[in-house]
């Protein structure tokens, strides 16, 4: 076990196969050796978790269990609440669903029974939990961060340990400040090459989950490196890392590095380290990059040098082509069988032979936790100027966060979207997952910048096809997906 | 929690892979505060036509596969969002074991269930069963040719028994500590909060080190 060493100061009796504190690390062993609290007799480890945060969906029946069972959050200076997946992005003034708005009222009352601070609605700083961990400075590098929602690997761009857990977790960590936790296994992604213009981190992760499989990387955390990785901002990192759970990865990171160290210091972030404690911090996130000679369970490299556009054609983010492909035969496809492609091409529609490229787009949606920070919408905006959305497409943009509204409208990112016949909105995750009223109709096609192409996921009987904000931009103004690399 | 020992009951099966937690229990249910009451809604877009009225070919739908209390699917079942709903419905639904096949791909073998949501069964008494894609098809076929069939699950032999013409006797692995949860029904939490003293000690140190 990778906490051998740990295991062994803790718990004398537990035989240790491997004395690694002389052995070569990994980022990921780095961080969970410096988290292991415990050793439990039946070799399970107890992670401390530094940062634990927290939305409306997935918490109340936490709340609730603390409260059946008597018990308190352990550390709720450390433990942050937002609202995110359920909230209207339109008209604020009032929540026209009461079982939508008894939710949001739980969390506002938990939180203040428990002592939980809380960005609710019409909160400055309210927004997708994964958008505003970073803004805030809550993620941090060498850090371990957990939340009741599967993309929180979003955070592992900074060099951090961070996973989705269930609401059984979420109770546990709420009450503990720990969590039992099994060792995942490790996965070194390695992207060499430079990539070319119209080409994009969206793209690059959804060219692994398409060479990996949905469950490629269940049991491990993966470790994405290479002079792709380190040529993106932190921005690009975090849509790479976001998608991870895509591939089954219990979690996805990068190591820490300038452009990090950049990030953190650059605008005002409550949470994070300030002034001489910054350069403490900085000088110990220096030490996190794996060891040179450190050993990864698993290892692949993707070129991205003649990396296309990707796009999903069907209900699996493993089903995915580029750009210049056309509809796949249902015996074609490596990792799913004919009845499964089947089934997929038959809920989307699709005929094989069809060029991706003719397909024709109702609805775009550019926003969540993957693709609705300010340089997604900026790459957006730049389509989008000067042109016209195509007759008969709705185009929502939705800010990940109110931060990032805010700053858009500063840009004057807004109005180039208004302009263009889109539809701006305030922060939420809106038409990601379609719990609030942002969905699709049936058999309706979308763009989609977010993370899922799952049957029925952005609303019942549509179509999701997931890209890049470019792809997705491009899509609105031609009425069908368009190679954006050759796209005028 | 509700111990895992031993369950009989009938098999039902889905053929389908990458069953994901959007279709295990949609969003519309994921507004709900309490633990309960998602029975109803599992695979609700798969059960009903857009009419709203029974799907006769889904296959949970079948007259057969009523009151089953073993699901068997193909790889990667439970993928997707970390909706602990997902498992909620699942076990209210009234099933006590799903069992899916790991997988052989070109990159190795991959594990049947996914990670979030395996964790989120065992903590709800809900059995995951990973098996050979060889024998996950031998289910299929015997399912298919038995209506009705029941099978014993015993956690603490590690076997299904299905209790087909000629009964056939299917050994499975599973991590100990899972088994030790599922066959004591334990609460977690109870028993981390008897480690305080170890977090206290662990935080103090921790704390003054960590930059956060």
């Amino acid at each position: 076990m990778f906490s051998g060493a740990f295991a062994r100061d803790l718990h004398p009796g537990i035989p240790v196969r491997y004395d690694l504190r002389i052995m070569p690390k990994t980022l990921f062993q780095k961080i969970w050796d410096r988290h292991v609290a415990g050793v439990m007799p039946d070799g399970t480890t107890l992670l401390y978790i530094d940062r634990h945060l927290i939305h409306e969906v997935t918490s109340p029946q936490a709340f609730e269990g603390l409260r059946l069972s008597g018990r308190k959050v352990r550390r709720p200076e450390l433990t942050i609440a937002t609202m995110d997946h359920n909230v209207p992005t339109d008209d604020r003034s009032v929540i026209k669903d009461p079982i939508s708005k008894a939710q949001i009222e739980a969390l506002e009352n938990y939180c203040r029974e428990f002592g939980v601070t809380l960005y609710g609605l019409g909160h400055a700083r309210q927004g997708i939990v994964h958008i505003i961990g970073p803004e805030l400075g809550l993620t941090l590098p060498g850090t371990t961060i957990v939340c009741g929602d599967s993309h929180t690997s979003t955070h592992g761009a900074f060099g951090t340990l961070a996973f989705g857990i269930g609401t059984s977790e979420v109770e546990h960590v709420l009450a503990t400040q720990t969590l039992r936790q099994s060792t995942p296994g490790t996965f070194k992604v390695e992207y060499t090459g430079t990539l070319r213009p119209g080409v994009t981190a969206k793209d690059m992760i959804l060219k692994l989950i398409g060479m990996i499989g949905t469950a490629g990387g269940t049991g491990s955390v993966l470790e994405y490196t290479g002079a792709a990785v380190r040529a993106l901002s932190m921005e690009e990192r975090m849509t790479i890392c976001n998608m991870s759970i895509e591939g089954g990865a219990r979690a996805g990171m990068i190591a820490p590095d300038d452009t990090t160290f950049e990030y953190i210091s650059r605008d005002k972030r409550p949470f994070a380290p300030q002034g001489e404690a910054l350069d403490k911090a900085i000088a110990f996130w220096k030490t996190l990059p794996s060891d040179a000679g450190a050993a990864y369970d698993r290892e692949l490299t993707i070129d991205v040098n003649q990396l296309a556009p990707q796009i999903t054609w069907g209900t699996s983010p493993g089903m995915v082509a580029d750009v210049t492909a056309r509809v796949p035969d249902p015996d074609g496809v490596p990792g799913y069988n004919r009845t499964d492609v089947e089934k997929a091409l038959d809920y989307m529609g699709l005929t094989p032979g069809t060029p991706l490229t003719d397909l024709a787009v109702d609805t775009v949606f550019i926003g969540s936790c993957t693709n609705g920070r300010i340089e997604d919408l900026r790459r957006a905006a730049i389509v989008f100027a000067g042109r016209a959305v195509a007759k008969g497409v709705r185009v929502l943009v939705v800010p990940g966060s109110e931060q990032v509204r805010k700053q858009a409208e500063g840009e004057g990112l807004d109005k180039v979207f208004k302009r263009a016949g889109c539809e701006w909105r305030f922060a939420g995750c809106s038409m990601c997952l379609g719990m609030n009223p942002d969905q699709l109709k049936p058999q309706q096609r979308c763009a989609s910048t977010s993370n899922r192409n799952f049957e029925g996921r952005q609303g019942k009987g549509g179509r999701t096809h997931l890209v890049s904000p470019e792809m997705a931009a491009a899509a609105a103004i031609a009425g069908h997906f368009v190679d954006f690399r050759t796209w005028k | 929690m509700q111990p895992f020992v031993k369950e009989r009951g009938i098999v039902a099966t889905l053929d389908r892979a990458n069953v994901d937690t959007d279709q295990i229990i949609p969003k519309q249910f994921l507004k709900s505060i309490r633990r309960t009451g998602f029975g109803e809604a599992l695979f609700i877009d798969w059960k009903r036509r857009p009419d709203g009225t029974p799907d006769p070919d889904f296959a949970l739908n079948q007259p057969r596969f009523k009151d089953a209390r073993i699901l068997v699917a193909r790889n990667n079942f439970g993928c997707g969002s970390s909706r602990e709903h997902a498992v909620w419905a699942v076990v209210q639904a009234g099933f006590r074991t799903v069992i899916a096949p790991r997988k052989t791909t070109a990159n190795g073998e991959v594990p049947a269930f996914a990670d979030i949501f395996a964790n989120n069964c065992v903590k709800n008494g809900l059995l995951t069963i990973e098996l050979t894609e060889r024998e996950v098809d031998q289910l299929f076929a015997v399912v298919a040719a038995t209506p009705g069939l029941e099978a014993t699950v015993d956690l603490a032999a590690q076997t299904i028994t299905l209790h087909a013409a000629t009964p056939v006797v299917i050994r499975f692995e599973i991590d100990p500590v899972r088994k030790d949860h599922l066959l004591r029904g334990l609460d977690d939490i109870a028993m981390t909060l008897d480690y305080e003293p170890q977090i206290s000690a662990f935080e103090k140190t921790h704390d003054a080190q960590m930059p956060r």
